[in-house]
């Protein structure tokens, strides 16, 4: 087996400090250049999000790329698909390569299915022939026929998908390079997708793909690559640094206080995370023990109607809900009582899928509400039968009512 | 096939082989902006032809019949209707081409195609739209009785010129705009005021001889005297203000199209 895909010493930096605001202002860097006329710019702060990466991938083999949210998976993704450029290093590609860091680039919703398929087929590179060709096959594939001159934007979100990545499905490049799209559709068409992803190995081509979940890499991959902090902290044999991945466990937040001082009459003392049951913390929260998440607060001083807000997010990015401590008044806002108090919001037990969840609140802020990003973060475990709850599919586990009535 | 990825040092290689190669995702983007325009109106296509109409009966009745400005022996409606063609061209596509990296942006960070399809795509849209309005010229030439010269073979030359300076000033504008969105205020500024200051709506005769030179370094100017003088017959073409116009268009083509080239590899990152 020869290797097709080459990298050497790949590193790729950011500016930290221009990145404050999201675009230059020509007028600043005018000024700037009256002020300091010679001085080149020097970046203020630089962040390597990749540093040193070298691997090589050989044909027909398919390769996960595995790490922590802002390891450098995406921006090592964003490379090999020619999106940005690297600041050091190279990489050598044998092949035509084709990168899915997204389904249906390209889909305008007043379109029909039948325009974007070809509209999308040719961002994705294929020539109008090759559509042409396999257009059967893709609208087959999709289960959309019936829907085919219809704009898009009358679609369901899962008819959409399917279109998008059938689509997909039918490049045929010698490299793929795949950003977790198999999270999409019910799961009858992610076992399609995968399916058809095992195909595509069967074929001889090679692929990387990048994904958060494990049950998928360790179905589809040899070989893993895991990142951390921009540098390959293993790679070799999937079960192997899967394991090892999983074990090491991932540091887990579960009280927050501000770094940033008195705002306004609002204060926040902490936000922290309790578990109903004696056992959570350290390794996680059991799945079936109610979660409370305790907002330690005080108002000192007269501050208009309002509310806390709290989002919750799976580790893939997904927003899961959001709830507000006006949901117990049936308003939008409600009165402040003065002094030091707790908000308490439960999350119920056999509610969460195990896996990793990240917190976002907002804090009150006179009129609107100031956001904090992912302050929180926890895992929630299975305990018992650890198959049941991971193996479902859906984004939620929570344990309905069944009644049995008849007999 | 075999690609390699590194940084880029010095100046930006052209590779324009690669945009021919994708030269069938130009077409597609081009055909989708044109399809989407028309998707649920009631009269469809049909806007194509009214909107270039109602801009020439209101403008030769605000300046040829209201401001009484020369007419230069031609029906005044022709003469702002064979300049309203390369303007509205020019400012359509303009402003199309320069917002084509950032309108696109969610694709820029998703896929690699070469990043100079997305201008050209815009001005090949306002192609297909002056090539709409040139089919109302012609009925209102037949409408007139008027025949054009043998003068009329320089027009594509003149439209040539039009095109390598919308495509100049839209590729400087278009990159400049992923890191300055000052250009948000700037675009609209240069397609009105552009107007005013070209002889869309009276004739150039009307601009005093001497300042004619500096007059023909805006290449709209010689642009819209240049359809003028091959399809009407009516201004005087002024040779060194053609050369000033026509040299001035290919340095900005030139410089665009290295300043593009020289910036896209970081407007993933900027966007």
């Amino acid at each position: 087996m020869s290797d097709v895909i080459i990298a050497e010493g790949v590193s790729k930096s950011y500016r930290l400090g221009e990145q404050t605001t999201a675009y230059n202002l020509l007028r600043e860097r005018i000024v700037q250049a009256f002020k300091t006329p010679f001085a080149r710019q020097q970046p203020v702060n630089q962040f390597w999000a990749l540093k040193d990466v070298s691997f090589t991938v050989s044909s027909a083999e398919v390769v996960g790329l595995i790490g922590k949210n802002g390891a450098g998976k995406s921006t090592l993704l964003k490379i090999l698909s020619r999106i940005t450029e690297p600041a050091e290093g190279r990489i050598d590609l044998h092949g035509k390569v084709s990168s899915l860091l997204e389904v249906g680039i390209g889909f305008h919703p007043e379109l029909s299915g039948r325009e974007n398929v070809y509209l999308n087929g040719a961002i994705l590179g294929m020539s109008r022939r090759e559509i042409r060709r396999k257009f059967d096959e893709i609208v087959e594939f999709a289960e959309i026929s019936k829907f085919l001159d219809t704009p898009v934007k009358r679609y369901s979100s899962g008819m959409y998908v399917r279109l998008a990545f059938a689509v997909a499905a039918h490049l045929e490049p010698d490299i793929l390079i795949v950003d977790e799209v198999l999270a999409v559709g019910d799961s009858a068409f992610q076992q399609k997708c995968l399916g058809k992803m095992r195909d595509i190995r069967s074929e001889g081509r090679t692929v990387i793909v990048v994904s958060h979940n494990m049950a998928t890499v360790s179905s589809l991959c040899q070989r893993v690559i895991w990142l951390a902090d921009g540098k390959v902290k293993a790679a070799g044999d999937a079960q192997a640094i899967i394991r090892q991945y999983l074990s090491e466990g991932v540091k887990n937040d579960f009280v927050w206080t501000p770094r940033h001082g008195i705002l306004s009459a609002f204060e926040y003392h902490s936000v922290s995370i309790e578990s109903g049951s004696a056992s959570g913390g350290g390794e996680g929260f059991p799945a079936n023990a109610p979660i409370d998440v305790v907002f330690d607060i005080s108002i000192h001083d007269k501050f208009p109607a309002g509310r806390i807000e709290m989002r919750l997010q799976t580790d893939s990015g997904d927003l899961l809900l959001t709830s507000t401590s006006a949901d117990a008044t049936s308003q939008a806002n409600h009165e402040w009582k003065r002094g030091r108090q707790q908000f308490r919001c439960r999350i119920p037990a056999d509610f969460l899928m195990p896996g990793r969840y990240f917190i976002t609140i907002t804090e009150p802020y006179g009129s609107y509400d100031i956001v904090r990003e992912n302050v929180l973060t926890f895992s929630v475990t299975e305990e018992g039968s650890l198959s049941a709850r991971d193996q479902r599919g859906g984004k939620i586990a929570p344990r309905l009512q069944w009644t049995l009535t008849g007999t | 096939m075999h690609t390699i990825i590194k940084p880029r040092r010095g100046l930006a290689r052209l590779n324009l082989a690669e945009v021919w190669q994708a030269r069938e995702l130009l077409g597609f983007l081009a055909w989708r902006d044109i399809t989407v325009r028309y998707k649920q109106t009631s009269i469809g296509v049909l806007w194509a032809f009214i909107r270039p109409f109602l801009t020439m009966v209101i403008f030769s009745f605000v300046f040829g019949r209201i401001a009484k400005l020369p007419s230069d022996h031609v029906p005044y409606a022709v003469l702002t209707f064979t300049a309203l063609l390369p303007w509205q061209f020019f400012a359509t596509a303009f402003a199309e081409a320069a917002n084509a990296v950032v309108g696109n942006g969610y694709m820029i960070t998703k896929i690699y195609f070469p990043r100079l399809i997305l201008p050209m795509a815009s001005i090949a849209v306002g192609i297909v739209d002056f090539l709409v309005s040139f089919v109302i010229l012609i009925f209102m030439m037949i409408g007139y009785r008027m025949l054009p010269t043998w003068r009329v073979l320089a027009l594509p030359l003149f439209f040539a010129l039009c095109l390598v300076f919308t495509i100049g000033l839209g590729l400087w504008t278009s990159s400049l705009y992923v890191k300055y969105r000052d250009m948000r205020h700037l675009i609209p500024f240069v397609t009105q005021f552009g107007m005013y200051v070209s002889p869309v709506a009276f004739s150039s005769s009307i601009v005093p001889a001497k300042w004619r030179f500096l007059y023909s370094l805006n290449p709209m100017v010689v642009v819209i005297d240049g359809f003028r003088w091959s399809l009407l017959g009516t201004t005087q073409l002024y040779v060194p203000g053609v050369v000033a116009g026509t040299v001035t268009s290919i340095m900005l083509l030139v410089t665009g199209v290295y300043y593009f080239k020289q910036t896209e590899r970081v407007f993933a990152d900027v966007m």
